[in-house]
């Protein structure tokens, strides 16, 4: 836990609206996030909870430099100590390309990072399909025609196969049914040691957290309320908002 | 894939395959000459010899008929080939990347589909002149907006997708989201564009021609032939009958064919 962190975010504060009026009227500026402030160690889970609309998505955003996309603009330090973060989506039917194979897809990455032969991205695609367990021949079909639960292995590999040091996973199981979600867990925690990953893992339910993270940040409305690791933090929560939503976990 | 229940599709295909496949055998060989005239054959009635009849100069109505459809059938390709072209470059800026630009753009589209296509047509021909080039020219311009307009609806619900967006993360370049990324996911929308208007280039022209403003003598499309063929109605019916036959039969392939692709893409996307 001593190795420099993956991630750092100084003083983070984040806004929506505010940007040059149209029509006349100025939209109103909505701070998100206010002074967040925390590190993701190397070969860390760092669990992010709250409720929905406390910004976690927000923060992801922003340490993606996504904020622009949505209308959004931060101020604070965002330090980077890994090539550039990777994400893996809650929504496991809009992750993927329809119109493309899921060899294509997971080709792409490699296509734009270069440096490989056509013949090579193949294996590495393959590879990869084996690690995920669906095996070599997942890469001549559709998204449209796997599970839910394939395409969210899909979309990690897609994630994983340009080997990123930080993996963003914003709800990566909430839209799955729970047996999947125990896979999918298990899944993240092999590529984990395989790849040497960090990953921030978004979540608002504490069973999963629990399950995987080592530390956890709990946010509420934009704050960090609470930090601690995982085992602390569920045996002794300091903040009342903490122990409201350990209460509502039982 | 299942094309069940698509009947629409089968025989859209069937109509406006058999109708391509006899435009573009009319190419290549017809069974008399389109000008070439029988001074003891005129004004014939359909018979074995010639099959929809022969007109007043004697000339074979199924042989005219077969080159006619095959210049309104070139010049319809041409003008969806750059409705299409100029409307996927155009809608797939604005709809991606928005701004004024875009604000602008879809008004200027706006604003032309606003004018009957018709009375734009006729403004642009006595402009640039006549001639099948300018009608080509003419019509293409005037298709641009309603391609643009299919096109940036697609890129616009696209670019906001989950996909997209973990492309940009990956760093994909601009270009190659556009036309590898979105582009693909927008086909069955455009093939059945592509075939309405397909429908509607075959019908502008002729309506045009129909005016005379459009192809010009020697040279027949089925519009300048429907209205020859008025002058004859009374003594010759089957010219006017056949020709407008060959047009309805056209439209009604492709209409058939691209209603049966739009049900097939909406399946496809409840899938």
């Amino acid at each position: 836990m001593e190795t420099e962190p993956v991630l750092e975010v100084r003083h983070l504060n984040s806004y929506y609206g505010g940007g040059p009026a149209l029509l006349g009227r100025k939209s109103a500026r909505k701070q998100v996030l206010h002074d967040v402030s925390f590190h993701i160690a190397q070969g860390e889970i760092l669990g992010l909870v709250g409720e929905s609309g406390c910004g976690k998505t927000t923060l992801s955003r922003a340490i993606l430099g996504m904020l622009g996309d949505y209308g959004g603009t931060c101020d604070g330090e965002i330090i980077h100590r890994s090539r550039r973060p990777q994400m893996v989506f809650q929504d496991p039917f809009s992750s993927l390309n329809p119109a493309h194979t899921v060899g294509w897809i997971l080709e792409e990455p490699l296509r734009v990072t270069g440096g490989l032969t056509a013949e090579q991205r193949r294996a590495a695609v393959e590879e990869m399909l084996v690690k995920i367990g669906l095996g070599p021949e997942f890469a001549q079909r559709r998204p449209w025609e796997l599970s839910g639960g394939q395409r969210q292995r899909i979309s990690i590999a897609s994630a994983v196969i340009t080997h990123p040091k930080l993996i963003l996973a914003d709800e990566p199981v909430s839209a799955l049914d729970v047996t999947i979600q125990a896979q999918i867990l298990q899944l993240l925690v092999d590529l984990k040691k395989e790849y040497d990953l960090s990953y921030l893992f978004i979540s608002h339910d504490l069973n999963v957290v629990y399950q995987i993270c080592s530390r956890v940040i709990v946010m509420k409305k934009g704050h960090i309320v609470e930090e601690n690791t995982v085992d602390e933090l569920f045996a002794h929560p300091q903040h009342p908002y903490t122990r409201q939503l350990l209460a509502a976990a039982e | 894939m299942k094309e069940k229940g698509n009947p629409l599709l089968y025989i859209g295909g069937a109509i406006s395959g058999v109708m391509v496949a006899l435009i573009l055998v009319g190419y290549v060989w017809t069974p008399y000459g389109p000008t070439a005239m029988d001074a003891a054959a005129k004004n014939q009635g359909p018979s074995l010899l010639h099959l929809l009849g022969t007109d007043n100069f004697g000339r074979d109505i199924f042989s005219r008929v077969l080159s006619g459809a095959g210049t309104s059938f070139f010049i319809a390709v041409c003008v969806v080939a750059i409705g299409c072209v100029f409307g996927i470059l155009i809608g797939s800026l604005c709809g991606y990347f928005g701004g004024p630009a875009d604000v602008i753009l879809t008004r200027v589209c706006d604003s032309i589909t606003a004018f009957p296509s018709i009375l734009l047509a006729l403004v642009v021909v006595s402009i640039i002149g006549q001639g099948t080039y300018n009608v080509i020219f003419a019509l293409g311009v005037l298709f641009i907006p309603s391609f643009a307009r299919i096109v940036r609806g697609e890129f616009a619900r696209c670019r906001d997708l989950n996909y997209i967006r973990s492309a940009r993360l990956v760093g994909v370049g601009k270009v190659r989201i556009l036309f590898s990324h979105i582009l693909p996911n927008t086909m069955p929308v455009l093939l059945s564009a592509v075939t309405i208007g397909f429908n509607n280039a075959i019908l502008s022209e002729a309506s045009m021609s129909f005016l005379g403003i459009g192809i010009q003598p020697p040279y027949a499309s089925l519009g300048s032939m429907l209205s020859d063929s008025q002058t004859y109605l009374g003594s010759a019916p089957w010219y006017a009958l056949s020709v407008g036959g060959a047009i309805a039969l056209l439209i009604l392939g492709f209409s058939l064919l691209s209603e049966g692709l739009q049900r097939r893409a909406q399946r496809d996307q409840e899938v």
